[in-house]
């Protein structure tokens, strides 16, 4: 679409985005700097401990598998991949006591525009992954793992096999780890770039070596997941939040959120701010703090957030500054968390044509598996770049909003519903600058910057 | 198969009860209460993909329309197929499917049997709300049988696909590009070019895939649909015959679950194209002078019966004899060996491809159980067979046991791949089959604590293996194929089986030559009171033969030596279809219907009798094949040829149907005397390309214009290409008994040493002789 991006744009200038010394009571990226993502750097910042203390090293009695995952429930832990699903509760779901293989999966697979915060955590705090996959696959009997690498991310992919290296060699992977009756194989994956790979059953498709579709569920991965097997699968920030977890305790990690939102999160911050980067603040922050730690505004008044990536609805201004950062709270006001990403829009950013940015991205990304996705978001997009073009008819509108519905929750997986809600929220909150569009051919605002 | 308790489970389905068994989907629940519940991607047969979702209904307290197809039933559910929640999300998807199909019905030839056209008229709008572009995606060329020139029709249902993977077992189909530029493709291009492929065009539920031979040569509503049976394959595959204005158009399966499922292969379904092919004969034709005249029926079989009763007088009846393809119907084969009988001789065959003739005794081969078994076994040995090729239904049922878990295990020289998993394979030249079998009943012998069946043979590692195999499965099966039936020590390879099949609880049985070949021999087709067998007619030279539609040069065990016998025969009469039938040194041609243009009965390879009716005229002055056997009777001034009718034919053909059953059997007493293998040359091994294996394929173009009709190659396995210093492209000079023909070659890994792979049946073979023996090979210099 367009004239061809400037690819050189995205390569690292050295500016890290988490460096900035801004979080709120950090966990996973404490006391980063970019230089101390080795094992003895992340020893010396207690790294490996809860690994140890759950094996019983160190003189303790360590943890039974039960008390693991209890520890995980009480800590209320969600889902960090954007759905947030109750970690504790997912790892219950695991048949421990099936007597083939079971596989544990890290989905690295970030590909949801805005969202940058895996990355940062593969590349500077590597070490937390594992350990958290480690603990997690003692909780759930699990001794063979995979972390999905996104496709785009080389840096993270090859600091994350580094690091793997240097779990095995000091003893943390393997065999008997730390001369205990546990073993645990981990593997990194390098994916290819595409984001459907990212929808779970997807993800799993794509790690047997086929094209990445996403599988009807039922059955859920948990009874026939990678291989046919038993699988469970999490997001990498919801395996690096384990250790802290487990060292600290579920209720520690409680009461640095909110109820029923346990622990920090990480905020990619992107968009029309000073100081775009990922904010890892505890569950519940008010968004205007967040906006603040990210420099606030950039180039005119804020208009409009989509809180939690670009699958999730569209909240204008007076909505968002009012509310709290938790899956609870955007949830009530009508989006979603997702998975963190906070795309901010200042009030020269034309609302028609975000909207054919998000719908081009979705109708590009649809695996074309299922017919209300693969028709229905190429429908979407041609409607929204008519109406961009100054082609657009009133009836547009309702039209954009009944293929939305017809979409919505008729398709294999949740990609359909992604492409479905931000025309939804957009038209819900932004009505009068589409019907503008139709009736002046062109935009609200003054010049699209 | 016994399921003695069946948790059924209690489901509401629009307003009725419904019992279902537990693992059922909606879908199964709707079927069992009568619900059409719309659909296009579910197949019973195929994998569940729901990615169509037409089949979207209400499930109580599930937040969103679930599809039917994949949605497990579970206690108590309450299930709408027709609310009004389940109605809007299945116009909707209705509208997405259309909005890029091309609204080309009028020009489509699918249009009338449309599966998309039928349910655009429930569920689809009157008019369109999608003004935007529409998608085109490209054509592409897959071969001569199935079209893919508008596959902006797909409605990517991957129905296809999933065949290709699962009945099939090989996936020459798949979808490249992701969203709305999937598309349905071959691999870079390739050609579809499974034996099975023509199913596609059926399960395809728009006009994407579509027949090449039939499309735009008429409407689907002009057409008589008139079952009948397929004539090639062992299978008796139930067909419907597709004709207009007395001309068969098409063929495509009747669905019978016992017998072909739903599916054909492609031989049973283009096969048709040669009925109405220009080769046809449609006048009785003697040669006289050396030049062919058309004559009258009358003539012709006053010509023939003249003939007979002089030869009879002049060289007794011992010199005249008939041969009978097993292709032909239970009433043709009756009525012939009667003529042959009445006449006095008992020289009527129709093993025209045996070789081992030794075991005359015994009763008549067959499957040795039911067709839809081959489904269920657990574990099986297949013997000397080149499966896929030779029974691609047999093959796709034992696929499907496979998949289920079934142990195949394989004896033979390879160099075919089944697309199945084999468990264990026994690869060897032909001439150690026996030995090779030998070894399995050691092992099974050991095994069981019993006597060794015969001395001088060591079980090896793999023929333990396959014994083990057999004995640790509850429905286990020793299958002899068309190779088996054709080896020189037949005999041996059934008497070994035997033993095998006692001492593990197998049951044994034959594939089985052709459509007929159990009918045949249930008619007495074949010596009983010490005729001549083929093999003996076929290799010295008769008074006179009638050959009912068998091309000796390309049907026979050794195509040469038939070719010679022929040549100075005598009165050579043949009944044929086809006046260019390679018949050497006919005198006679009379043309008889082929199965589409006559009433009859085949007998399958499961002993099912299946009777037909002629589904169009017969060509010209075509006469059904058993009419005019039963004039000639009455010319010759024998007995019992007074039939009106078929059936009557049939039931002095059969007897009492209910002794049928009791005529039936494998067995085979005693067991083959051992030499031990010692090297012998190269051997050769003869498939007959599946597209060779009958007069009626070998003149229908499109099936003849596939890969699996290229002209035959030589196949060497690795060590020989490497020893003659072959390069791909090379050509070979293959040589048997004193004669050379120049072939192409191949290399083959999976071919036993010592083998070479000369196809038979087809011209460019026939020269070289016997299907099995030794010969030489060297390349072929200057070419």
């Amino acid at each position: 679409m367009g004239q061809r991006l400037d690819l050189s744009r995205f390569q690292a200038q050295g500016q890290e985005s988490c460096f900035h010394g801004k979080h709120i009571q950090p966990q996973i990226y404490a006391g980063l700097n970019g230089s101390n993502w080795s094992l003895k750097d992340y020893e010396a910042r207690g790294g490996y401990a809860a690994l140890r203390k759950i094996l019983g090293q160190d003189g303790g009695e360590g943890m039974t598998p039960d008390a693991v995952i209890a520890d995980v429930k009480l800590s209320a832990l969600r889902g960090r991949g954007g759905a947030g699903f109750p970690t504790g509760l997912k790892w219950s779901f695991m048949p421990r006591q099936f007597p083939g293989q079971k596989y544990l999966v890290c989905n690295s697979d970030e590909g949801e525009p805005g969202t940058c915060k895996d990355r940062d955590i593969l590349l500077h705090n590597p070490h937390a992954v594992i350990e958290g996959m480690a603990i997690a696959a003692y909780a759930m009997g699990i001794s063979v793992g995979y972390n999905y690498i996104h496709g785009e991310i080389f840096e993270a992919y090859e600091r994350f096999e580094a690091a793997l290296e240097e779990a095995r060699a000091a003893g943390y992977l393997g065999r008997n780890i730390m001369g205990s009756s546990y073993s645990f194989q981990l593997h990194a994956h390098h994916g290819f770039g595409a984001y459907i790979c990212g929808e779970e059953t997807a993800l799993l498709e794509s790690l047997e070596g086929k094209k990445g579709q996403p599988r009807f569920k039922p059955p859920f991965p948990a009874s026939y997941g990678l291989y046919g097997k038993p699988t469970t699968i999490n997001n990498t920030e919801t395996f690096a939040a384990v250790p802290w977890i487990i060292r600290h305790g579920g209720q520690a990690y409680l009461d640095v959120g909110k109820p029923n939102n346990g622990g920090t999160k990480i905020f990619s911050v992107v968009g029309d701010v000073n100081a775009p980067g990922n904010f890892e603040i505890p569950m519940g922050t008010p968004f205007s703090k967040l906006l603040e730690l990210a420099g606030g505004v950039k180039g005119g008044a804020l208009k409009a957030v989509i809180p939690g990536g670009s699958s999730a609805p569209v909240l204008p201004a007076s909505i968002m500054m009012d509310i709290t950062m938790d899956y609870d709270a955007i949830a009530k006001a009508g989006s979603m968390l997702g998975s963190g990403a906070v795309i901010v829009m200042n009030d020269t950013r034309c609302m028609v044509k975000s909207l054919l940015r998000l719908s081009y991205f979705y109708q590009h990304e649809s695996c074309g598996q299922c017919t209300p996705c693969r028709e229905g978001t190429g429908w979407l997009w041609r409607m929204v770049d008519r109406i961009e073009r100054g082609q657009g008819r009133m009836e547009d509108l309702d039209l954009l909003n009944s293929v939305a519905d017809n979409i919505q929750g008729r398709t294999i997986c949740a990609l359909g519903d992604a492409a479905a809600m931000p025309v939804r929220g957009m038209i819900k909150h932004f009505r009068d600058e589409f019907v503008h569009h139709i009736e002046h051919k062109t935009c609200v605002v003054p010049a699209y910057v | 198969m016994s399921d003695p308790v069946k948790n059924l489970m209690d489901i509401e389905l629009d307003g009725h009860k419904v019992q279902v068994e537990p693992g059922s989907m909606v879908m199964h629940a709707a079927d069992a209460a009568g619900v059409y519940v719309p659909h296009f991607c579910y197949h019973k047969k195929l994998s569940i993909a729901a990615n169509c979702r037409m089949c979207l209904v209400e499930v109580e307290k599930a937040p969103k329309p679930m599809p039917a197809c994949a949605t497990p039933v579970t206690p108590g559910m309450v299930v709408r197929t027709q609310s009004e929640k389940a109605k809007k999300a299945q116009q909707a998807v209705m509208e997405f499917l259309l909005i890029n199909h091309p609204l080309d019905c009028p020009i489509c030839d699918q249009g009338g049997e449309c599966q998309l056209q039928d349910l655009a008229v429930g569920y689809g709008g009157s008019a369109s709300r999608y003004t935007e572009e529409k998608r085109v995606v490209f054509h592409k060329n897959v071969g001569p049988l199935i079209s893919m020139e508008e596959m902006s029709r797909c409605i990517h249902c991957t129905r296809c696909v999933r065949f290709g993977q699962e009945i099939a077992g090989v996936m020459e189909l798949g979808m490249l590009h992701r969203g709305e530029h999937s598309e349905i493709t071959t691999f870079v291009g390739n050609t579809v070019d499974s034996e099975l492929s023509g199913n596609m065009i059926d399960i395809c539920p728009v006009g994407a895939l579509t027949s090449k031979p039939f499309r735009y040569s008429a409407r689907t509503w002009e057409l008589s649909r008139r079952k009948s049976v397929s004539p090639h394959d062992s299978t008796g595959a139930n067909l419907v015959v597709q004709v207009k204005a007395d001309k068969v158009m098409r063929v495509v399966p009747l669905e019978n679950e016992a017998v072909n499922e739903c599916w054909i292969a492609d031989r049973d379904r283009f096969s048709y194209e040669a009925l109405n092919s220009d080769a046809r004969l449609t006048e009785p034709m003697v040669k006289q002078g050396g030049q062919w005249q058309t004559v009258s029926w009358q003539q012709a079989l006053e010509y023939v019966a003249d003939g007979l009763k002089r030869i009879k007088a002049e060289f007794g009846v011992s010199s005249i004899g008939a041969l009978g393809s097993p292709h032909a119907t239970v009433e043709e084969l009756h009525l012939l060996a009667k003529l042959v009988r009445g006449l006095g001789s008992d020289n009527i065959d129709h093993r025209l491809r045996q070789s081992d003739f030794t075991l005359q005794a015994g009763g008549v081969r067959w499957l040795g159980m039911p067709i839809a078994d081959l489904s269920t076994l657990d574990r099986v040995l297949v013997v000397g067979s080149f499966l896929r090729k030779d029974h691609p239904l047999f093959a796709q049922r034992l696929r499907q046991a496979a998949r289920r878990g079934a142990h195949i295990n394989r004896l033979g020289s390879s160099g075919d791949d089944w697309l199945m998993p084999i468990r264990q394979t026994l690869t060897t030249a032909p001439a150690y089959w026996v030995n090779a079998l030998a070894a399995v009943a050691i092992a099974v012998a050991q095994a069981k604590g019993v006597a060794a069946p015969v001395a001088g043979i060591e079980a090896g590692p793999e023929a333990t293996a396959v014994a083990q195999s057999l004995l640790s499965g509850q429905r286990a099966a020793v299958l002899l194929g068309l190779a088996a039936e054709q080896h020189p020590q037949a005999t041996g390879l059934l008497q070994l089986a035997n033993f095998i099949g006692q001492h593990t609880g197998a049951r044994v049985g034959f594939l089985g030559t052709a459509a007929n070949s159990v009918g045949a021999q249930l008619v007495g087709a074949q010596p009983q009171t010490g005729g001549l067998n083929a093999g003996q007619m076929l290799s010295q030279p008769m008074k006179a033969l009638l050959l009912f539609n068998v091309e000796p040069e390309l049907d026979a065990a050794d195509g040469a030596a038939s070719k010679a016998a022929l040549a100075g025969s005598g009165l050579v009469v043949a009944f044929t279809p086809f006046r260019d039938a390679r018949v050497e040194n006919a005198d006679v041609l009379l043309p008889i219907s082929p199965f589409t243009e006559t009433a009859g009965a085949f007998i399958n390879a499961e002993a099912r009798l299946q009777a037909f009716q002629g589904v169009v005229k017969a060509r010209g002055q075509t006469r059904p094949g058993w009419k005019v056997l039963r004039v000639l009777g009455n010319l010759l001034g024998l007995e019992g040829f007074e039939q009106e009718t078929v059936e009557e034919v049939r039931a002095q053909a059969l007897g009492d149907l209910s002794t049928l059953a009791a005529r039936l059997s494998n067995a085979a007493q005693g067991l083959p005397a051992m030499t031990a293998a010692s090297a012998a040359g190269l051997q050769r091994l003869s498939p007959v390309p599946i597209y060779s294996s009958d007069a009626l394929v070998r003149r229908a173009p499109s099936l003849q214009a596939t890969r699996d009709a290229k002209p035959p190659v030589a196949t060497l396995p690795a060590d020989l290409w490497a020893r003659l210093g072959l390069n791909k492209g090379d050509r070979v000079r293959v040589t048997q008994a004193g004669v050379t023909v120049v072939l192409g070659a191949a290399c083959d890994d999976t071919l036993a040493s010592d083998t070479v792979c000369v196809p038979a049946g087809h011209p460019d073979t026939a020269a070289l002789g016997a299907m099995f023996g030794a010969l030489t090979v060297e390349k072929a210099s200057g070419v």
